[in-house]
């Protein structure tokens, strides 16, 4: 194992890194459940994708889709209870985490995957100083000492472009502003050259000014590092600037994976399709905004057939009795619509 | 209350059925079930704990035997016979009698409408007074609060036993002849002057918690006065905290009660309270080692049912732990 | 347009910051809001954007009456709004109403949606008589497109954008005539947020509102407003038509927001610029002197620092902006140019 995780010599396009599956990191029919006093709420329902080094994928999707639960089933911070994975594969370089002893895992979490997350004051502890807790992982992980450790540190925070980056290694994360802090905990996240970074709506809490330069910076690093990233949001507009390829979540399932262009030219479900219609444009004035209508099912009650089929326009008998499969819709992309292919060839 | 990003994985629409084919209007759910609110999803937690129907049992029964002890014990608990002094248990007297020959069983059953009515008295009137103080603390803020705070902090630097005997000695000192109420008064009185300080703390952080929600801010907005924001906005949304502490408090104030008149400076003889009775029996303890085990017993269980049913109440009130 | 039913005049809004515990002592002023002027046209709506910290959630607060304003004035009608008390105040209420942005936090979780909406005709009982109050709650359900059934629901029984309906519901409930509407979608998902903000539009056509519309969202606010109002660090920096502020901005803050926004559209991915800006807001405790902006600003000069640049015409330009160099830049790649 630890000789893939020194990833950054290695790490091929997309090609593959001489192991069989070539993929970097996979989800196979992942299948997650709460279980909580009022019932048990199917929250993942077999969602599949991969990411390879060098790429992007983004996860779209609402509140409740699954997205999140997904990522944190990746990286095993899943609370248990309420949460159960009930089945499916989470495999890193062709291997099953969920399968792995929590020593393994514990080593794959940081050096083979890391994650950020939305709240930047919550993630970073509030006691200790932003350069300690950097400095702390290469001393308990890498072992070093700490002079060295310092050093690498106000490196990392250098490399997320902190000004003064030697004058805030003694800061606390309340010292820093929200932007600062979203940069600290990505220098942490980045400090054991993660070959996969997953990132949890990194920019839903920040200003838009603010917010264009932490993807800016983020774009940048995965260059760099030819890091394989996840990004899960809820946002469109985030989405169509940086991502290669997108998932999109519905009712924890994928109900459409494209690459980006022909999912914005021509959505292959009517949930993307919805999606796509109902956000307010800045470069257009728009009249009334077409909706989806009714609202997101009740994850203890998914309606029979395809999840979506009672806010779908197109619905027919049939989308309330089969639920139908994600299935390849012309090259490189899959839609689970039973009438995808009309969706994709009307003009 | 809940915080959306978490709750909202569950529990998106808690209560409603997503059935095909709603109508266009926003997804309306159709199904028409019973409204429950948060006290009542506390209701149908707490019924499903043993935990809470053990202490509810048990504290139904000191109620009981509180506003009816006849019904429990035909004895006198007053009155003894002097050639019954220490006899042993028997089927007339199933925990033996006393020095002066009265029935133990009796005394202990009439022994709890004391003990229970100074506890439930002076739990109310602490949970007025500091309730009220806090309210007025928390929402005033400013010098209003700074005053009240400081002095809550005074009465809650006074060490609650001595206190408690510095109060009653100088007010129900040996020489004193007061009145069973009377007594029972001051003994309630200084139950409060000496614990309001805590409720007042808990309902004043309440409060300060609540009083920025932003549906207190909308409410304002409509224009509602102090009043209506108090009462209506404020009060049912503070009170969880107050309800479960005042439960445990009730547990505490027993034993509270039972250590003043233990010490000879609460209840005094002829009132029968089991503070009373483990002092007088506490001499014969190598004797008769039942005069002392058999109040201590019911005491220690009254206590432990109201605590139990406080830290019941608490689980079932706090979302958190759902 | 019609006549002005709100003007706003050199608003300002200082919070003390205060230290020590017994003996408060003052040791400075957050300036949340510092000079704000502005009118709200009959039947418009006003957007008002800035980024967090810039002051707009203070400013809904003191157009509301909710707090005292430092020093200027709201008037509403020819009445001096920030300086009415008891009476007087409660009977404005009816004609200002507020949607706040949390769906969550703002309906109060212990009342039924029957008392949440009846409270307003509790409050002002001359509105509507004690029989008629359950009727005109369902009414209200029925007008922001929920079920009259769900009259003795709880607030936790609703979805977040449901209950957003509530809040507006109950904010409609006295039928004002101005509605300060502050972040009322940024906490929705973007399906839910489209049905409110649709909502939004369609109670404005059927009674006349006026909307103030406070967001951090750019399109959003483009969608629903008519004129726009931008705002840093307590002050406008640039007002005018929806427009003139989303096609010719002439302030470097309005068209670095602009540039900043993600457009839905890979394809637009390398034909725009993004003005970086690089920096955090200053502290609204201790703001630049001059131009708020300068020290983000790329065209920043000297004079920046000694001259609070006015909000004015400029030169070039057709409606009022607050920098010295105020000019027009190409920014949105409008759909039609393309």
């Amino acid at each position: 194992m630890s000789d893939i995780l020194v990833s950054e010599q290695s790490a091929p396009g997309t090609g593959g890194s001489g192991r069989p599956s070539g993929r970097l990191l996979e989800v196979d029919d992942l299948r997650v459940e709460f279980r909580t006093r009022d019932g048990v709420a199917k929250v993942i329902n077999g969602v599949t994708y991969h990411v390879d080094a060098g790429e992007t994928l983004a996860v779209l999707g609402e509140s409740g889709s699954g997205k999140s639960v997904t990522a944190q089933t990746i990286m095993g911070i899943l609370d248990t209870p309420p949460g159960f994975v009930t089945g499916g594969q989470v495999r890193f370089h062709g291997k099953d985490m969920l399968r792995m002893s929590n020593e393994e895992r514990r080593r794959i979490r940081g050096e083979g995957i890391a994650m950020i997350f939305q709240d930047a004051l919550s993630a970073l502890n509030p006691v200790f100083t932003v350069g300690f807790q950097i400095a702390e992982q290469f001393r308990v992980r890498r072992g070093m000492g700490r002079a060295e450790a310092k050093k690498r540190a106000i490196e990392m925070l250098d490399q997320v472009k902190i000004p003064n980056a030697k004058g805030r290694f003694n800061n606390y994360p309340h010292q820093f502003s929200g932007g600062m802090r979203q940069r600290a905990m990505i220098a942490m996240s980045l400090a054991l050259d993660p070959e996969v970074l997953i990132a949890d709506e990194p920019t839903t809490a920040l200003d838009v000014t603010v917010q264009a330069q932490i993807m800016d910076l983020l774009a940048e690093l995965q260059r760099e590092r030819q890091m394989g990233m996840i990004l899960i949001t809820h946002d469109l507009g985030v989405v169509a600037d940086v991502a290669d390829r997108i998932a999109v979540m519905y009712a924890g399932r994928i109900v459409e994976e494209a690459d980006v262009y022909d999912l914005y030219a021509k959505p292959a479900h009517p949930y993307t399709l919805g999606l796509i219609d109902s956000i307010p444009r800045l470069d257009e004035k728009g009249q009334q905004l077409r909706t989806i209508k009714g609202l997101p099912p009740n994850l203890m009650n998914i309606p029979p057939g395809c999840p979506f089929n009672p806010r779908c326009p197109m619905a027919q008998p049939v989308c309330r009795e089969k639920l139908p499969p994600l299935l390849q819709v012309g090259t490189g992309r899959a839609s689970a619509c039973h009438f995808a292919e009309e969706l994709v060839n009307r003009v | 209350m809940s915080d959306p990003s978490t709750a909202s994985i569950v529990s998106t629409p808690p209560a409603q059925s997503t059935d095909a084919g709603g109508p266009t209007t926003a997804g309306l759910p159709q199904t028409n079930e019973k409204p429950r609110g948060l006290l009542g999803d506390a209701w149908r937690d707490l019924r499903r704990k043993p935990l809470f129907w053990i202490s509810a049992t048990l504290i139904v029964i000191f109620l009981l035997m509180a506003a009816f002890p006849a019904l429990f014990a035909p004895g006198d608990a007053v009155n003894g016979t002097l050639s019954r002094s220490l006899n042993k248990p028997s089927a007339d007297g199933w925990f033996g009698y006393d020095v002066q020959g009265r029935d133990v069983y009796a005394r202990v059953i009439y022994g709890a409408r004391a003990s229970i009515v100074v506890a439930v008295l002076s739990v109310m009137g602490t949970l007025l007074v500091g309730g009220a103080m806090g309210i007025i603390a928390g929402y005033r803020g400013g010098w209003v609060d700074g005053l009240l705070s400081r002095i809550a902090d005074v009465f809650f630097g006074l060490p609650f036993v001595l206190g408690a005997i510095v109060i009653l000695t100088t007010f129900n000192g040996s020489g004193s002849g007061n009145s069973k109420a009377e007594i029972m008064g001051l003994v309630i009185a200084s139950l409060m002057v000496l614990s309001w300080p805590v409720v007042m703390r808990l309902m004043r952080s309440s409060v300060l918690a609540t009083k920025e929600a932003d549906y207190i801010v909308a409410a304002r907005a409509l224009g509602a006065g102090t009043g209506r924001i108090i009462l209506k906005h404020l009060l049912p949304n503070c009170l969880a905290p107050l309800l479960v502490y005042g439960t445990i408090m009730v547990g505490s104030f027993i034993g509270a009660e039972a250590t003043l008149s233990f010490l000879g400076v609460g209840l005094k003889s002829p009132v029968v309270s089991w503070g009373i009775m483990i002092s007088d029996g506490q001499q014969f303890i190598r004797v008769a080692p039942g005069l002392v085990f058999v109040p201590a017993a019911f005491l220690v269980t009254a206590v432990l049912s109201f605590v139990m049913l406080g830290e019941a109440v608490r689980e079932a009130l706090d979302p958190k732990l759902r | 347009m019609s006549e002005n039913i709100l003007e706003v005049r050199d608003l300002v809004k200082h919070y003390p910051v205060t230290q020590g515990v017994v003996f408060k002592k003052t040791v400075g002023q957050v300036k949340a809001v510092d000079g704000v002027s502005f009118d709200l046209r009959a039947g418009e709506t006003l957007g008002v954007v800035g980024e967090s910290g810039c002051g707009k959630s203070t400013l809904a607060r003191v157009l509301m009456n909710l707090e005292r304003p430092t020093a200027g004035k709201v008037v509403y009608k020819g009445q001096d709004i920030s300086k009415l008390s008891g009476g007087a105040l409660r009977r404005l209420r009816r004609q200002i109403q507020l949607v706040m942005q949390d769906p969550y936090t703002s309906l109060n979780p212990r009342m039924t949606v029957g008392d949440l909406l009846g409270e307003p005709f509790e409050i002002h009982p001359e509105v509507a008589p004690k029989g008629s109050r359950r009727a005109k709650v369902r009414e209200l359900l029925d007008l922001v497109g929920l079920n009259p059934e769900h009259i003795n629901r709880y607030p936790h029984q609703f979805s977040g954008g449901q209950r957003q309906r509530i809040g507006i519901a109950r904010a409609l409930a006295l039928r004002p005539e101005v509605i300060v509407c502050d972040e009322p979608v940024s906490a929705l998902d973007v399906s839910i947020q489209a049905q409110v903000m649709n909502l939004l539009e369609k109670l404005q056509g059927e009674f006349g509102l006026s909307y103030v519309f406070i967001a951090h969202d750019l399109s959003v606010v483009r969608h629903l407003s008519d004129r726009v109002a931008v705002m840093y660090l307590g002050k406008i920096v640039e007002i005018g038509t929806e427009d003139e502020i989303y096609e010719r901005p002439t302030h470097p803050y309005t068209q670095a927001l602009l540039s900043a926004v993600p457009v839905p559209d890979p394809t637009q991915r390398n034909n725009k610029t993004i003005i970086r800006l690089t920096g955090d807001v200053p502290s609204p405790i201790s703001p630049p002197s001059g131009c708020r902006f300068r020290t983000r600003c790329w065209k920043a000069q000297d004079v920046c620092a000694e001259q609070v640049p006015l909000l004015e015409i400029r030169r070039g330009s057709d409606h009022p902006s607050a920098c010295h160099f105020a000019e027009k830049r190409e920014i949105v790649a409008s759909h039609e140019a393309a």
